[in-house]
C-alpha cells in the first residue's frame, strides 16, 4: 500500500530539507518519490497550505505506570500524544516497577508490539531501584532494548556512585541520562526560591539546588568521559555552565521542558497549582536564559515532561499537590510559538521535537530521510486556535495555558505508515 | 485565570478575607474604625449586640491555637451568633482533599462563616474558592502565608498610640522565614503608608527576595533598632525549623534577644509588641514583655474587637443569600 502526501510544504532539518513537495510512503517507511510516483497510490493527502515534518519525539513523559494486565498507563494516554503529533516517547525508569531489570525492558517491548501504539523507547535505571545503592546490570538492559541509563528524578546522594555509574555506562557506550538536583538543597520545596515563595510562604528550592548538582555532574562527566544528556534544565546559569563545558569539547546535550519557556515563578499568584512543576519555574530572567540556550543550540530539545494528573491530585493546599503538566497536546503550538515570540527558527523548532531527541536517543528516526520509519506529523501553521484544557484528549486535563490563543494544529499523524488521528 | 482576587465580589462587598495585600487601603481604615467602635463594649455590662443573630460560624482549625481560636469564639458570640469550634490535630498528614470534604459537610449544615486555621500555606485560599458564594471563609492563619486578622489588630494597636504611619519606623525582628504574621504585618504597613519597615534577623531566617516586599533588612539588632518607633517581636518557630537555622538558642538570644539595654536604642516612648505565645528568654527578656513598653496584652484585648469587625463586615448588613 503506497500513499502519498500532497503538496506539503516538507520541512525535515536532519536532512536540510525546506520545500514543497509530495512525500510517498508505504506502511513501514518512506519512499523514494521518483521510484514511488511510478507505482499505483492507494491513498492521498492533500497537505496543501500544511507543514510535513517527522513525528514529534518527546524525551520526557511520565506515564509509566504498570496495570494488573502488565500494559503501561501509556496506552491510555496514546491517543493525547497522537493528538499532539507525537510518535515517539522516551520513559524514565521511574515506572512502577522501576526499569532495573532487564525483564522489565522485555515486557514494555512485549506489550508495545501487542498493541497499536505510539513508540516507547524506554531507559533504564541507573541504580537498582534507583534508591542510590547499587549499580544496575547496565549492559543487560541495554540489549533488552534501553537506549540509555537513568536514576529519573532521584538524585544520587553518593558522589563516588555517580562516578561508578558514569565509568560503568561508558563500558557499554550507554548515555546516561541526568536530572541535577541536589537533595539537600532542594529539601522538600515545591516552588522556586524567590519574591514568590516569600510572598506566598512556600518552602523553596534555591537556584544552587540544580547549579551545584550540574557542577558536579559535569566535572563527573570530564572525568569519566561518559557521554551524558541533561534532562530538564531550569536554570539560566546551568545554561552557561553547560555551554561553556561544551566549549570545552565534552560529548554532552540538553533538554528543556516546553513550560519553562513560557512560565516563571509569577505564574504560580493565587496559587495556582497547575503550575506546580519540577524542576520549579524560575525567574523570568531564567525562562529568557534557557530561550537563548535553544537559540543557540546549548539546548537541542524540547519535550513535554507531560504527566497527567487527576483533578484531586491538583485540588488541595500548593505544596500537598502532584506536580506537573499534562503536556502532550501543547508541545507543538508552545514549540511555534517561540517561533513568533523568541526569534526561534521554524526549522530549529521542529529540531528541537525531532531529529535532535532522536539523535540524543540514537535512534534511527525523526527524519523523513528514504528508508527511514513513516513517522510523520502534518500540522497547519496558520490555524489560530484557542486552548480549552477540557478538551485535551489525555486522561489528565492539568494544563495552565488554558484560554491562550495558540497557533498551529496538528491535522494528521501518521505512525509507521499507519495514519493515526484524522482531527480536521 | 488565577491571580484575580476572590476576597471581594462582583458587587464590591466582602466575600472572604484571605490576606491584605489584595485589599484596599480604605477597606483596612474601616475595619480599623469598626474595631474600635467595639472596643469599649468589652467593658459594658452587656457584653453582646445582635448583629449577627441567627448566623453561623465554624471554627475550623486543622492545627492548634489558643489565642486565636478563643478570640475568635469570643467575637462571634459577642455579635450574637452561633458559633462551633472543631479542632484537629494530625491534619497535616492527611491528604489535602479532607479539608474541602470537611468544610463542604458543614456547610450543608448551613453554615455562613468558616474560620479557618491549617499548616500548609494557600489553604484558606483553596476553601474560598470551592464554597458556594454565599458561604464566608476568613483566614485565621495558614501556613507561612498570611495571617490578617493578627496584623489589623497589630495596626489598631499601633493606631491608638501612634495614629500617623507615615512618620513611623516599624521593625520586625526574629524569624520573618517562618512567620505568616510578618508577612501579613508587612503588606498591612505598606498599605497603611508606614514611614519604614526593617527586618532584622540573621541571614538564615530571612526568605530571599523579601527586599521586593518594600523592606529594608538589618543583620545587627542594635542597628536596627534605631529611633525604632514600633518593635514587632516575632516568636522563633523552632517546632517548623527543618534541619539547623540557628547553632543555639543562647547565641540568638546574646544576639538577637530584646532586652531593657538593646530597647536602649530605640524612642523613648516605643511600643514592644509580640504576637504570642512568647518564649520569654530566647526572643524577648520577661522585664521587656511585662515592661511600660510593652502593649502584649492591649493586643489581646484588641484581638476580639479587630475579629468582631471582620466578622461583622462579611456577614452584616442585607444580602442576598445564595
Amino acid at each position: 500500500m503506497v500513499s502519498v502526501i500532497r503538496n506539503g510544504r516538507i520541512i525535515d532539518p536532519a536532512n536540510s530539507r525546506d520545500e514543497i513537495a509530495d512525500l510517498y510512503f508505504d506502511q513501514e517507511q518512506i519512499l523514494n518519490s521518483e521510484a514511488a510516483a511510478k507505482l499505483s497510490i492507494d491513498r492521498t493527502i492533500d497537505a496543501s497550505g500544511l507543514i510535513v515534518c517527522p513525528g514529534l519525539i518527546d524525551l520526557n513523559a511520565k506515564i509509566g505506570e504498570l496495570n494488573s494486565k502488565g500494559h503501561l498507563t501509556i496506552f491510555s494516554e496514546h491517543r493525547a500524544a497522537l493528538n499532539g503529533g507525537i510518535t515517539t516517547v522516551c520513559i524514565q525508569p521511574n515506572t512502577v516497577p522501576v526499569i532495573d531489570e532487564p525483564s522489565m525492558a522485555h515486557m514494555i517491548r512485549e506489550s508495545v508490539k501487542q498493541q497499536e501504539s505510539i513508540r516507547i523507547v524506554p531507559l533504564g535505571a541507573l541504580t537498582m531501584g534507583l534508591q542510590g545503592e547499587s549499580l544496575t546490570n547496565m549492559a543487560s538492559l541495554k540489549n533488552a532494548g534501553c537506549v540509555g541509563v537513568s536514576n529519573a528524578r532521584v538524585p544520587i546522594h553518593s558522589t563516588l556512585l555517580m562516578r561508578r555509574a558514569m565509568q560503568y555506562a561508558a563500558t557499554f557506550d550507554l548515555t546516561v541520562f541526568i536530572h541535577s538536583q541536589d537533595p539537600w538543597l532542594t529539601g522538600n520545596g515545591c516552588v522556586h526560591e524567590g519574591e514568590m515563595s516569600t510572598r506566598l510562604g512556600l518552602s523553596a528550592i534555591p537556584e544552587a539546588a540544580e547549579t551545584v548538582a550540574v557542577a558536579r555532574d559535569l566535572a563527573l562527566v570530564s572525568t569519566t568521559g561518559v557521554r551524558a544528556h541533561f534532562n530538564q534544565l531550569s536554570c539560566a546559569r546551568s545554561v552557561d555552565m553547560i555551554a561553556e563545558s561544551k566549549a570545552r569539547g565534552l560529548n554532552i546535550s540538553a533538554d528543556v521542558a516546553i513550560h519553562n519557556l513560557h512560565l516563571t515563578e509569577f505564574d504560580i499568584q493565587g496559587f495556582n497549582t497547575l503550575c506546580h512543576v519540577m524542576p520549579p519555574l524560575r525567574q523570568e530572567s531564567d525562562m529568557i536564559g534557557l530561550r537563548e540556550g535553544v537559540n543557540n543550540g546549548t539546548i537541542q530539545v524540547i519535550c513535554s515532561d507531560h504527566q497527567p494528573c487527576s483533578k484531586d491530585d491538583k485540588l488541595a493546599p500548593f505544596i500537598q499537590t502532584v506536580p506537573g503538566i499534562s503536556g502532550f497536546e501543547t508541545l507543538l503550538p508552545l514549540t511555534l510559538k517561540l517561533v513568533d515570540d523568541a526569534g526561534l527558527s521554524l526549522q530549529q523548532a521542529i529540531a528541537c521535537l525531532t531529529c535532535n531527541p532522536a539523535r540524543t536517543l540514537s535512534l534511527n528516526l525523526g527524519t523523513l530521510s528514504v528508508g527511514a520509519p513513516a513517522d510523520i506529523c502534518i500540522f497547519d501553521p496558520e490555524k489560530s486556535w484557542e486552548f480549552d484544557p477540557d478538551e485535551m484528549l489525555s486522561n489528565g486535563k492539568n494544563n495552565p495555558f488554558g484560554g491562550m490563543q495558540m497557533r498551529g494544529k496538528v491535522a494528521h499523524t501518521i505512525i509507521g505508515g499507519v495514519v493515526a488521528t484524522d482531527s480536521n | 485565570m488565577m491571580s484575580e482576587d476572590i476576597q471581594i465580589g462582583a458587587d464590591g462587598r466582602l466575600n472572604h478575607f484571605i490576606s491584605l495585600e489584595e485589599l484596599p487601603r480604605e477597606l483596612i481604615e474601616e475595619l480599623l474604625t469598626t474595631a474600635e467602635s467595639f472596643i469599649d463594649f468589652a467593658t459594658r455590662d452587656t457584653k453582646k449586640v445582635p448583629l449577627l443573630r441567627g448566623k453561623t460560624v465554624v471554627n475550623l482549625f486543622f492545627e492548634p491555637s489558643t489565642r486565636t481560636r478563643t478570640t475568635f469564639e469570643i467575637a462571634a458570640k459577642r455579635l450574637s451568633a452561633d458559633v462551633i469550634t472543631m479542632q484537629s490535630d494530625g491534619m497535616s498528614t492527611t491528604k489535602g482533599e479532607t479539608i474541602l470534604d470537611t468544610v463542604s459537610t458543614l456547610q450543608a449544615m448551613h453554615t455562613d462563616t468558616f474560620v479557618v486555621r491549617h499548616s500548609f500555606s494557600g489553604a484558606a485560599n483553596l476553601i474560598a474558592r470551592h464554597v458556594p458564594q454565599h458561604v464566608h471563609i476568613i483566614n485565621a492563619g495558614d501556613g507561612r502565608y498570611s495571617h490578617p486578622t493578627q496584623a489589623l489588630l497589630d495596626m489598631l494597636t499601633i493606631r491608638q498610640q501612634k495614629p500617623n504611619f507615615n512618620d513611623l519606623t516599624v521593625v520586625i525582628v526574629g524569624d520573618v522565614l517562618h512567620s505568616r504574621v510578618a508577612r501579613s504585618e508587612i503588606s498591612a504597613l505598606k498599605k497603611l503608608g508606614a514611614g519604614e519597615i526593617r527586618i532584622v534577623s540573621p541571614r538564615t531566617l530571612i526568605p530571599t527576595g523579601l527586599e521586593a516586599l518594600g523592606v529594608r533588612i538589618f543583620t545587627d539588632l542594635d542597628e536596627g533598632l534605631k529611633d525604632a518607633d514600633v518593635i514587632v517581636m516575632l516568636r522563633l518557630q523552632l517546632e517548623r525549623m527543618e534541619g539547623q537555622l540557628i547553632p543555639s538558642e543562647r547565641e540568638y538570644y546574646r544576639c538577637y534577644g530584646l532586652t531593657e539595654e538593646r530597647l536602649k536604642n530605640a524612642k523613648p516612648d516605643v511600643m514592644v509588641m509580640h504576637p504570642g505565645p512568647i518564649n520569654r528568654g530566647l526572643e524577648i527578656a520577661s522585664s521587656v514583655a511585662d515592661g511600660s513598653h510593652s502593649v502584649i496584652l492591649s493586643q489581646v484585648s484588641n484581638g476580639v474587637a479587630v475579629r468582631m469587625a471582620v466578622m461583622s463586615k462579611i456577614m452584616g448588613g442585607i444580602r442576598q443569600s445564595g
